[in-house]
């Protein structure tokens, strides 16, 4: 289903993620996640901005384990746990967080 | 649950374009990888082009995948085994191929070498010990 993001349309999967990384702009994250119910703060933005990067380096979405000691490498091991990535992203920080941030499902993510 | 996990090994024949069996394989590798199975790579034949440094996959209109590979230490992937013969015998040497690490946890994040050069009668040996071999 198409999501609408400042007036703009943006393609998406069957799963709710963007179809093309390309498109992706920080109104997208915001969207999808009001429809969640969900409040972005600084914290969820460090954990989104972190997974554009590391798709850039990549060129894959981090499955859960990976993202987890990645960031805990980045950010400390007080953020590198799923106790604070689930806190945050409560669907499962990197299939929620890799949506908002424009990039397709994990690999390896069922 | 030790017991149940099972070795396997991906064994990369093809060049990396051209046909959609490298990327394909990288897939299954990393998904392998998330769910804790004991993964080893190897790579012979034109299998070897797809540790490359400086792929361009501009012409070919294919996305360039190569830089996924250095990802594979994030997942714990670190037995990469590269066929000796299979390099020389396409003008190649290690140094044409990405330097892939992974990082020693219980060596205060210590980079090793994910890449080990093995002759033909050694990569036989490997196939050899292996559970299961996935030939792409």
């Amino acid at each position: 289903m198409p999501i609408e993001v400042n007036g703009k349309t943006f393609e998406t999967d069957e799963e709710g993620y963007l179809a093309n990384i390309n498109d992706w702009e920080p109104g997208v994250a915001e969207v999808m996640s009001r429809e969640d119910d969900l409040e972005l703060t600084d914290e969820h933005w460090d954990i989104i901005n972190f997974l554009r990067e590391y798709y850039e380096e990549y060129q894959i979405a981090p499955a859960v384990r990976v993202l987890t000691k990645a960031v805990g490498k980045k950010m400390g091991k007080d953020k590198g746990n799923s106790k604070y990535l689930y806190g945050l992203f409560p669907y499962g920080p990197a299939k929620q967080a890799c949506r908002y941030a424009g990039l397709p499902k994990p690999t390896g993510c069922v | 649950m030790s017991e149940s996990i099972k070795q396997f090994l991906y064994l990369n024949r093809k060049a990396p374009y051209g046909t959609i069996y490298a990327w394909e394989s990288l897939e299954v590798v990393l998904i392998g990888a998330a769910f804790d199975q004991d993964v080893s790579l190897a790579f012979v034949d034109d299998g070897v082009f797809q540790l490359t440094k400086n792929q361009d996959t501009s012409a070919v209109g294919m996305k360039n995948f190569s830089p996924t590979y250095a990802a594979l230490g994030d997942y714990e992937v670190k037995k990469i085994y590269v066929e000796k013969e299979s390099l020389e015998e396409r003008g190649l040497s290690l140094d044409d191929l990405q330097h892939l690490t992974w990082e020693d946890e219980d060596d205060d994040w210590a980079e090793k070498d994910s890449i080990h050069l093995v002759t033909r009668s050694e990569m036989t040996a490997i196939m050899d010990g292996a559970d299961v071999v996935f030939s792409f």
